[in-house]
């Protein structure tokens, strides 16, 4: 049963990242804005959700969230081919834009999703 | 149509990561994450493979945009890092960041071009 959850929130997580790289990402060659948005928001998500503690979520709905859902939603095979293509067009400085924003924005995107989830957990607590 | 394309794919792509790189985890249980880096480095090669070589609009989106795109992840590739560096673990955290992305990319070269 777990794994139709996961399948189902890939389901919804794939169809959402197809939306917001419809309307982000301008083709191949240039700087896929959807792409990123989906990665640096995907990696804040999954930042709270591994920190917070949810009470009332069953284990099922966690996975299926996590796994399913934000591991469906983030890409990282887009990501390389972007790269290639941005290369491919002569748009090499933007490449490494593109890169070094991925990578130390997911860092940074997924840090202080769970440094939110942290301060949550004192309020609770106080 | 587009939208159950990507969608099956999805729910697809994600299934098989997911017991995928579960399966991996499990049995090369250790603190670099092998189960991750092998469905990231396999779908970059497998949509760059895609992008250089298949120009069917319907299987693009429900091979490449749903299943690829659902099978690699960006997010758990973060949330592994941030926990690598959290135990200090710096030169395992710099060996899967150089490895994830120097291959990544090289990898959707080569299957573009292959």
């Amino acid at each position: 049963m777990k794994v139709i959850y996961i399948g189902l929130a890939g389901f919804a997580g794939a169809l959402s990242r197809y939306s917001l790289s419809f309307l982000w990402n301008e083709g191949p060659g240039r700087f896929p804005w959807g792409t990123l948005a989906c990665n640096l928001l995907g990696c804040l998500l999954l930042g709270y959700l591994s920190t917070a503690v949810l009470v009332n979520w069953k284990p099922d709905l966690r996975i299926a969230v996590t796994a399913g859902f934000i591991g469906a939603f983030t890409t990282f095979s887009a990501f390389s081919l972007e790269i290639v293509q941005l290369a491919a067009s002569g748009r090499t400085g933007i490449a490494v834009v593109y890169g070094l924003v991925s990578l130390w924005g997911g860092l940074l995107f997924t840090w202080v999703g769970m440094a939110a989830a942290g301060k949550r957990k004192e309020v609770d607590r106080a | 149509m587009k939208l159950l394309l990507v969608g099956s794919g999805g729910f697809a792509g994600a299934v098989c990561r997911y017991k995928l790189a579960g399966w991996i985890h499990a049995r090369y249980a250790s603190a670099f994450p092998y189960g991750t880096l092998t469905v990231n480095l396999l779908g970059s090669f497998l949509l760059g493979y895609l992008a250089g070589h298949v120009s069917a609009e319907t299987f693009v989106l429900w091979m490449g945009t749903g299943f690829i795109g659902a099978f690699t992840t960006f997010s758990t590739l973060k949330l592994e890092s941030i926990k690598l560096l959290k135990q200090r673990l710096m030169l395992v955290w710099l060996l899967y960041t150089g490895v994830t992305y120097t291959f990544g990319i090289l990898l959707a070269y080569a299957g573009y071009h292959i």
